[in-house]
This record gives structure tokens, C-alpha cells and sequence, in this order.
């Protein structure tokens, strides 16, 4: 059957080579992917394979060395870094293996961030603030500062962040890495929460768990995609 | 939120901010030190002489105004001429000198002026009055104390001492009616001032009809140099100095303090933008893996870049806000020593507080402390991203 969704993000034959002193790493050897709206994609495989390469390059935080990234239909090679930085503000949500959030900063500022720097007028991100730390279950914990939150809370927190601008898509990179397991089962049912309503996601994870949870798994090898399956 | 995010970076760490602030204040204060001393002792001595409001002294052709010892004949002449001048207004004759009142064994020195009292400009009264006939007297505090005089007391005065012989030329009885303090003279320097003519009849020969300095002030509009030139041609025994020539010739004598205080201010400056750009640097370091994640999620680089100079700007404008007040304190206190040497007129001083100058020079600080947050910001704002996040994971 078609899939009539239309593609937020796509790869044609992408590549990435990095020059380390005398020697070429090609981290990414030609991957050409279609994300759809609402997809959930897991990407997989041991380290080394190109995983995180391949996340940088989907959130145009990294350029590839040929080939073609497109954000709903944006080539990202094309875009000066100006224009890159826009597109990663509204259209890429990002959520960290180590959360990163700004320190000196509640989790009702962080959340903030994004929006502010958006240019969103202060009472509608105020609401929305308030709205995405309920989603995520701190609204009570608004103005607690990173350091007085628990690790699931302060990925909770990061989550809430990347879907400030209402991003097309979410990048996640091994959501639940630093978490325990228990904690981890909570923001994987988070990111189903969100999947459920309509995010796009895709998610770089080493955790079996996680990767299942996803409706379609991309297994890489060697900078190359080796299985691309529905689960 | 870029004012906050900036604020709260400088205040992670507090302890450094405040070390770093002390620094830079400290910085800050000597920069303000210096330009209120290379200005200062210039300013001072044009509001010393344009205290009394005259603009032009007139002195023995090559000398400066008590100088040496040298006096000008024919005083009365000169004086009736210089008050026939369509360009003067006032004209305020003195004749310098020693005055020695007998105490004990010996005898009390002070530096005596003999003048008009209705037109001087070497004092002004404290208590009591002007001298109004021959025999009156002012004396300042200092020679009060030392002769253990009062207002309304008399007092031997005679304008020649021989201490081999205790002898006394000139001796006159005056009656003391008033306390002043006298403008050019130091604090403690004992000082009286009793009418010209007196003080003429006084020291004999060497004093009849002559002069040691004749002040004026000139009418409205008038230049006082041209109109120096022009009573130097008519009067060939006097050489004239304006207020603003005289000033002129200090500043060229006191060329090193400039000096001296330019290159110590400029120090100053270098080490304000040494001490911002290293407290700076040092706080992007720490954060380069937070700056990466800002970048990531789609604040620009410009944004990070003015953050990174805000906390540079924030540090300098703090630091030179503290060191306006530690600079003025400091001031006070050198000032105070350093118009303590003797033989200093009482109201000069060293260090001197101009709004425009000390500002600017402040404002000068606060600007480069913004521009040593150039580089690091510079350093921020290009970041590669993926590379500095891949790093900081490892890390």
C-alpha cells in the first residue's frame, strides 16, 4: 500500500567523509532514506557504524560531503549557516543523550529558549511553556533549575524543549542512555505519547527496548544502511 | 533572555566573578587616578590663580611673580598709570616680604604682604576685618598659633631680624583685626598682610616706592595677553604673564606627571582587557559544550556572540563602577599626602575630579572590556557544532 504522507525528511545518496591527518573516515557511504509525517524510525547499530554522523546531518548541524539532505524539501547543503540555524530552530527538535540543559536556567526557561529566540510573542510562549511542561508531567517543577531535577525529569524537560517551535521532526540521540531502566521505560512511553499525536521521530538508540517501541527500525553497518523493516 | 542567560553565567561561578571584579575595579581605579592627576595639578593651579578673579600679574622684566627678591621702582607711578588704563579695572600692587615679631629670646618669622586692602587678591578674611589704617593687621591661623595671638590683640612687627644682635629694623606696634587664609601661600606658612604703604616705610630704602607684584583684572572682553604685550612695551621694567600663560608654563614644567600618568593609565587599560578577556575566555571554555547545544537547536551565532561580549561589557561596567569609587577614595588619600609637603600653596591640588575626563576615560574602560569579550565571543559563535558535541560526549 502507498504511504500518502507527505516525506519531512529525506537523504539522497548521502555521504560524509571526515579527514583525519593523513587518513579519510567515511562515516556515511550513500544513504538515501524518506522519513514521513508521523513516522517513528529507529536507527540502529554498533558504534562506529555512522549513527550519530547520520543524526548530525538529518538536524543540518553538519553538511554531508555529497549527496542531498532535505528538510521538508530544503536541500540543506544549499542553506548559509544563517539559514541552517532558522531551519534547526523551527523545524528540528533535538534531544540529547546528556540532556544539555542550560544550567543557569529553570526548566520553564529552557523550555523557553527556542521560542524566545523564535521571536514568539511572550504571552503565547508563556502558555505554550506552561502547556508542554504539563504534557511531560513538570509542570510543577517549572522553575526548578537542571541541578534539582532527576535525570528522567530533566529528559522530560529536554523533550518538552524540542517541540517548543513545533518542529517537523524530533532528533533523538540515545534518549535513554544516561537513564535507569525504569526511568528510560517512562520517556519511551513519552515519546509514544508524542509519536501517538502525531511527531515525527527519529531515534538513534543502542537500547533494544527503544528501538522496538519505533514503527520502522534502519540498521547501519559500516556508514550504510544493511535493513530498513517495519515493525 | 540574553541579558539573563549572560547575567547568570557571570554569577556560576562567584567567587571568580568577584576576583576578576576586584581586579578590574582596582584597574579601573588607577586609570581614574591618572587622569585625575595629569589633569589635575593643571586645573588646580588655573583655579588658584583665577580664584581672586585676576588675570594678569605683572613682575621685575625677567621674572616670575616672587621669584627672587627683586622689586619694581617707582610704585606709585606705575600703579597710577596701570589705574589710568581704559582696559583695567582693578589694580592690586604688593610688596613682599619677611615680618618678625618678637617672642622670648627671638623672634617669630611670617611671609608679610603689603598691599591695598580694598583691591587685594592674596586673601580672604575668615573672622574680623580688613586693615583700615597703617597700624592694622591681618595674620592667618598659622602665625596666630605661633604667636599666641588674638583678634584684637597688638603685636610688634618690624621688617628686618639680626639674630646675633636680637635687633629689629622697621619695628611698628599693630593691632590685629582680622584672620584670613591667604590664597598662594601654604597652610602652616606663618603670613600677615598690612597696608602697602606701611609695609613700604617698614623695610627703609629697599622698600620706598617699590613693588614686588601688580595684579589686574582687566574690563570685560578684554585679551589679557594682547593686553600684556601692550603694558610690557609701555612699561619696559615689567614682564607680564597672563593667568592662562602661566598656566601654560606649568604645563610644560609638569610634562612628565602627564607622562607619567598616560602611560600608567594605558597599563591600566591593557590589564582591564586582559583581566575581561581571560575571565571571559576562561568562561566560554566551560561552556563549549552548552554553546554547541545552543547553536544545535537553532540559536544563531550572532546571538551566542553577543552574549559572550554582554558578559565582557557586564564585568567592565561593574569593575568601573566600583573603581569610580575606589579611584576618588584612593585620590583623596594620595592628595592628602602629597599636598602635606611643605611649602605647597594650601589650595592646590594633585588630584582633580572632571566629570568629562573621568567618565571618558571610565567610559574607555567599560569599551574595552567589551572588546576583550570580542575574541572569545568570536571563538563561540564558530564553534563547529557536531564536532564540539561529539567531543564534550566523550568527555
Amino acid at each position: 500500500m502507498t504511504d500518502l504522507r507527505p516525506v519531512v525528511l529525506a537523504t539522497r545518496d548521502v555521504k560524509r567523509e571526515f579527514t583525519l591527518g593523513a587518513e579519510t573516515v567515511r562515516a556515511v557511504r550513500g544513504i538515501s532514506l524518506d522519513v514521513r509525517e508521523g513516522e517513528w524510525v529507529s536507527l540502529i547499530g554498533p558504534s562506529g557504524c555512522g549513527k550519530s554522523t547520520m543524526l548530525n546531518l538529518l538536524g543540518a548541524i553538519d553538511r554531508p560531503s555529497s549527496g542531498a539532505v532535505e528538510i521538508r524539501g530544503r536541500d540543506t547543503a544549499t542553506l548559509s549557516d544563517q539559514e541552517a540555524t532558522a531551519l534547526r530552530l523551527r523545524e528540528v527538535g533535538f534531544v540529547f543523550q546528556r540532556f544539555y540543559l542550560m544550567p543557569q536556567l529553570s526548566a520553564f526557561e529552557n523550555v523557553e529558549l527556542p521560542m524566545a529566540e523564535a521571536r514568539v510573542p511572550t504571552a503565547e510562549r508563556r502558555t505554550r511553556v506552561l502547556e508542554l511542561l504539563d504534557y511531560v508531567g513538570l509542570k510543577a517543577r517549572a522553575q526548578h533549575r537542571p541541578s534539582e531535577l532527576s535525570g528522567g525529569e530533566q529528559q522530560r524537560v529536554a523533550i518538552a524543549r524540542a517541540l517548543s517551535n513545533k518542529p517537523a521532526f524530533l532528533l533523538a540521540d540515545e534518549p535513554t542512555g544516561e537513564l535507569d531502566a525504569a526511568t528510560g521505560a517512562e520517556v519511551i512511553k513519552l515519546l509514544h505519547r508524542l509519536n501517538a499525536d502525531g511527531t515525527t521521530l527519529v531515534i538513534v538508540t543502542h537500547d533494544a527496548s527503544l528501538a522496538r517501541a519505533g514503527r520502522r527500525i534502519v540498521s547501519l553497518r559500516d556508514g550504510q544502511v544493511v535493513k530498513d523493516e517495519a515493525t | 533572555m540574553i541579558i539573563a542567560m549572560a547575567a547568570r553565567s557571570l554569577t556560576r561561578h562567584r567567587a571568580r566573578t568577584l576576583l576578576a571584579l576586584a581586579g578590574i575595579a582596582i584597574s579601573s581605579a588607577m586609570l581614574l587616578d591618572m587622569v585625575m592627576m595629569s589633569s589635575g595639578m593643571r586645573v588646580s593651579f588655573k583655579q588658584l590663580l583665577e580664584a581672586q578673579g585676576f588675570q594678569l600679574r605683572l613682575s621685575p622684566r625677567g621674572t616670575l611673580p616672587f621669584d627672587g627678591e627683586a622689586t619694581l621702582g617707582g610704585a606709585a607711578e606705575l600703579v597710577a598709570a596701570l589705574e589710568r588704563d581704559p582696559d583695567i579695572s582693578t589694580v592690586a600692587p604688593v610688596l613682599g616680604g619677611s615680618v618678625h615679631s618678637p617672642k622670648g629670646e627671638g623672634a617669630v618669622t611670617a611671609f608679610g604682604l603689603g598691599l591695598a586692602p580694598q583691591s587685594q587678591g592674596d586673601y580672604n578674611l575668615l573672622r574680623g576685618r580688613n586693615p583700615r589704617t597703617p597700624n592694622e593687621v591681618v595674620f592667618n591661623r598659622a602665625y596666630l598659633a605661633a604667636t599666641g595671638r588674638a583678634i584684637g590683640d597688638t603685636i610688634t612687627l618690624a621688617a628686618g631680624y639680626d639674630p646675633q644682635l636680637r635687633t629689629f629694623a622697621g619695628a611698628q606696634p599693630f593691632t590685629i583685626v582680622g584672620e584670613a587664609s591667604f590664597t598662594y601661600l601654604a597652610a602652616d606658612q606663618s603670613a600677615a598682610a598690612l597696608p602697602l604703604a606701611t609695609m613700604q616705610a617698614m623695610r627703609g630704602t629697599d622698600g620706598r616706592d617699590r613693588l614686588t607684584l601688580v595684579m589686574l583684572k582687566l574690563r570685560d572682553g578684554r585679551n589679557p595677553d594682547s593686553v600684556g604685550v601692550r603694558i610690557a612695551r609701555e612699561q619696559p621694567r615689567v614682564s607680564a604673564l597672563s593667568t592662562q600663560s602661566a598656566v601654560k608654563q606649568a604645563e610644560e614644567r609638569l610634562g612628565y606627571f602627564r607622562q607619567m600618568a598616560l602611560v600608567l593609565g594605558s597599563i591600566s587599560l591593557v590589564v582591564g582587557f586582559l583581566l575581561v578577556s581571560t575571565i571571559v575566555t576562561v568562561s566560554v571554555n566551560e561552556r563549549l559544550g552548552e554553546i554547541a547545544v545552543l547553536r544545535a537547536i537553532g540559536v544563531g551565532a550572532s546571538r551566542i556572540a553577543w552574549q559572550v561580549m554582554l558578559e565582557g561589557l557586564a564585568l567592565a561596567l561593574a569593575g568601573a563602577t566600583l573603581g569610580l569609587g575606589l579611584g576618588l577614595v584612593t585620590a583623596q588619600w594620595l592628595n592628602s599626602i602629597l599636598t602635606g609637603f611643605p611649602s605647597l600653596p594650601e589650595h592646590i591640588s594633585f588630584f582633580v575630579f572632571e566629570a568629562r575626563d573621568a567618565f571618558g576615560a571610565l567610559g574607555l574602560l567599560v569599551l574595552t572590556g567589551f572588546m576583550a569579550g570580542a575574541i572569545p565571543a568570536w571563538r563561540a559563535a564558530r564553534l563547529p557544532i557536531a564536532r564540539t558535541l561529539r567531543t564534550e560526549a566523550v568527555a
